[in-house]
């Protein structure tokens, strides 16, 4: 075998391990990212998604319905798309961009119970321009 | 003074427009007096953007409030340095600064490269021209910074209290000048194409370049992961954000640039993946751009969402059409002279490293734009996020860093076993003794451990090589150890910088392992209550919180909280974090509150500390304690990295002298003495 023929060889295995581990990697934890309509209609058309698909959902907050408890570290909202609105509830920090003003975008990631509130596992807020990370709960 | 910045601009826009035309059409071949006037035409871009620029700081220093980028982006009760960054702190004036630094460079490649490459020149000008022209565009039709307002406010907004912050002062600027000297390398590289001068004469021309914006690259992603880690307040510094991959992307392709090109030159090798590594390298750089100005993904870095993306978007397929339509026409002229003669061999090594890096950067990308591509695909969006990137990359990260220890141990061309057994037995021995140490200790994670034990094999390559260096220089010139040491050094700075280099890079593994075993607890505490954490080298940290202080500073309300620390039962002094109300000098709050973490650095763990709230007006605080391994080492292996550049790169260890002394096996820069070893 030639020394051209084997690194070809070597070369098929790097591009084919990346290519294997993109298609993995995207497979076990890619999540959707839906807007509340979207969201309605996926757990219309598949029941099974409540509970069991875990997502993101980028909306606005509803200016007046975050209900803070600093004791117990919980924060309960709704967001809404001017379409479909769904409560939140997260217990951890919030960045300090989110906030009680008006036009709020945050993305929440979690899940849906079967109460039609989202549990959240990680809430970022973007505020104006800006996105901000949140500290993991 | 925005009249004058206005002019300043169509004008320097016009002479770059005609060294644009003069340069590219190749009239000057035969005139020499059209070739000088390009190269001047660079010269007076650069004094029109210097005038735009003065106008631009007067205007930030004056507080002329009636400056909508003024008013946006300082205030009166801004601390003066803070507003002399401003100068970059925003999109428009961000875009001046781009421009303005890169007609330096311009000018500074057009003066320093040597006579021999005069037929190269001009359209280099042309090249760097049409950067800059593309730069002023999008400012005169798209983002202004000299716009006024139609009236004057009383005070400006201040700047954003997140880049009030040392770090922000420079980590910018040095991204920028990364990003943008990469204009120069990828501007030889066009010339060279167009002229068909394909030897590597432009490789030689654009050693020093590509060091540059390598380091310059370095830097900037190293000072941003430490403002993300002191500002942000998450509790890591790296959490593959779309912003931070588009700047590790052109990272990654200039290190593979900065390697295959030692192919080229040594063996004559990979023409064709080298100028499609530099222009690939040029547009990541400007897809960055693109990503951080448009919002098309949602970032913690971006700038205000604009149109002024879509000038980077267009700007970017057209580069990318006109370089590799360029680059296909020339496809001929970039036959290899050799062919690989064996898989033991540096060669071979080094193309590994290539796809390596080149896989890592492609993944980084489609991961970014997964999002958009799986819209576009199947018509639902689907994100990927740091899980994506740690599985991906860390398998590929380790191999890469085995490669590292590997490359410089085999010998060009092809390995013989007696050579390979004399090279690699001391580094597998320290790499050995490492994984036994870990897993003596009981370190179980197995990423972790695999990449601390190839640190320690890399570890043993450099030390063998910086050894075996001296002890020849002993032997054959009786020199003392620190004398041989350095002169190795100085010598031979391009091989054994860059081994300083593979040191900061595996000492940042080792130290990217470490957040591996970070602990982290939120706790609500009433003053004098307190919370333990357990951390990775077995302290015991206890928080007992002290209380909640209020004042107010020159432009913010600071709602203060202390802890009182102790280790093991030792009192270990107080830790304090902010939560600040920003205001402008009529008291006005402007921005949203923003947290100012509490970090207690040590060589082993960090102390940080967020303090998020307190209940309901009471001096009961909210907070989060995290205890973060080894943190102090990424800082630490960023110096040592950008040390090693600085030695590869420092000037006076030229052709000339590797053409006196023909390089020692390795790196070495070598016009004559190529293929020897």
């Amino acid at each position: 075998m030639k020394a051209g023929h084997k690194f070809l060889l070597g070369a098929a295995l790097i591009v084919g391990s990346v290519g294997f581990l993109i298609g993995e990697g995207v497979k076990e934890t890619g999540v959707y990212f839906l807007t509340p309509a979207e969201l309605a209609a996926k757990t219309a058309a598949d029941p099974t998604f409540v509970e069991n698909v875990g997502f993101k959902v980028g909306a606005k907050v509803v200016p007046g319905s975050v209900r803070r408890d600093n004791a117990t570290r919980t924060i309960d909202f709704k967001v809404s798309d001017g379409v479909k609105t769904y409560p939140v509830t997260y217990r951890g920090l919030v960045p300090d961009t989110f906030t009680d003003a008006n036009d709020i975008e945050v993305v929440v990631e979690g899940r849906l119970g079967r109460d039609g509130v989202i549990r959240a596992t990680d809430v970022l807020a973007k505020c104006g321009s800006r996105y901000e990370a949140v500290p993991k709960a | 003074m925005t009249l004058l910045g206005q002019f300043a601009l169509w004008a320097a826009f016009l002479l770059g427009l005609w060294a644009v035309a003069i340069g590219f059409s190749g009239r000057w071949r035969d005139r020499p007096e059209l070739a000088a006037t390009v190269v001047r035409s660079v010269y007076a871009v650069l004094g029109c953007l210097v005038v735009a620029s003065l106008a631009l700081w007067k205007g930030l220093v004056s507080h002329d409030f009636n400056i909508e980028y003024v008013a946006a982006y300082t205030s009166r009760n801004l601390p003066p340095y803070y507003v002399f960054s401003a100068f970059w702190a925003g999109q428009k004036g961000s875009l001046l600064f781009w421009a303005v630094v890169l007609s330096i460079f311009a000018s500074l490649a057009q003066l320093l490269t040597p006579r021999r490459y005069a037929d190269l020149m001009p359209y280099v000008a042309g090249v760097t021209s049409a950067v800059v022209a593309f730069f002023i565009s999008v400012m005169l039709f798209g983002s202004n910074p000299f716009e006024r307002l139609a009236f004057t406010p009383a005070d400006g907004r201040g700047l954003n209290p997140q880049l009030q912050n040392v770090g922000m002062v420079i980590h910018p600027p040095m991204l920028y000048l990364g990003y943008i000297s990469i204009t120069i390398p990828f501007a030889f590289a066009i010339a060279a194409l167009l002229s068909r001068r394909l030897d590597t004469g432009w490789i030689h021309a654009i050693r020093k370049w590509t060091l540059v914006s390598w380091l310059f690259l370095s830097i900037g992603i190293t000072l941003g992961m430490w403002w993300a880690y002191v500002e942000l307040g998450w509790g890591g510094y790296w959490a593959w954000d779309p912003v931070e991959n588009a700047s590790f992307l052109p990272w990654l392709t200039m290190t593979a640039f900065l390697h295959s090109v030692m192919i080229q030159e040594k063996r004559g090798m990979l023409k064709r993946w080298n100028l499609g590594l530099i222009v690939g390298t040029f547009l990541l750089s400007i897809f960055g751009t693109f990503i951080t100005r448009s919002g098309v993904i949602a970032s913690v870095h971006s700038f205000t969402q604009s149109n002024v993306g879509y000038f980077f978007l267009a700007f970017l397929v057209v580069v990318a059409v006109l370089s590799f339509t360029l680059l296909y026409t020339r496809w001929p002229l970039l036959e290899a002279e050799v062919r690989l003669e064996s898989m033991l061999s540096r060669e071979a090594a080094f193309l590994f490293n290539n796809l390596l890096l080149v896989g890592i950067a492609f993944s980084v990308l489609w991961g970014t734009l997964f999002p958009i591509l799986s819209e576009a695909v199947r018509g639902t969006k689907i994100t990927v996020g740091p899980p994506f990137f740690n599985r991906v990359n860390v398998p590929l990260g380790l191999l890469l860093l085995g490669l590292t220890g590997i490359g410089p141990l085999i010998a060009w061309r092809k390995a013989s076993p007696a050579n390979l057994r004399r090279q690699f037995i001391g580094p597998i021995a320290s790499g050995s003794v490492t994984l036994v140490a870990l897993l003596a200790a009981g370190v179980r994670d197995m990423y972790a451990v695999m990449a601390i034990a190839l640190a320690g094999f890399v570890a043993g390559t450099i030390t063998q090589e910086f050894y075996r260096g001296v002890r020849a220089r002993r032997r054959m010139h009786g020199e003392s150890v620190p004398v041989a040491f350095l002169r190795l050094i100085e010598r031979n700075r391009r091989r054994y910088g860059g081994y300083i280099v593979h040191a900061g890079i595996l000492i940042y593994f080792v130290a990217f392992a470490g957040m591996a075993f970070k602990v982290e607890r939120e706790a609500t505490l009433k003053p004098g209550e307190s919370v333990e954490l357990r951390s990775p080298f077995g302290h015991t940290y206890r928080f007992t919180h002290v209380g909640i202080s209020q004042y107010e500073a020159l432009n913010r309300v600071v709602s203060a909280a202390t802890v009182q620390v102790s280790i093991d039962g030792k009192p270990a002094g107080l830790l304090t974090s902010e939560k600040r109300q920003h205001v402008d000098s009529f008291k006005r709050p402007t921005f949203e509150p923003s947290t100012e973490v509490g970090i207690r650095s040590g060589l082993r763990e960090d102390l940080y500390m967020v303090f998020a709230g307190a209940v309901d007006g009471t001096e009961e605080a909210v907070y989060r304690f995290n205890v973060n391994p080894l943190v102090w080492w990424v800082w630490f292996g960023g110096f040592v990295l950008a040390f090693g550049g600085i030695v590869t790169m420092w000037p006076g260890g030229g052709p000339t002298m590797a053409r006196s002394r023909p390089a020692q096996g390795g790196y070495g820069v070598s016009l004559v003495g190529a293929g020897k070893e």
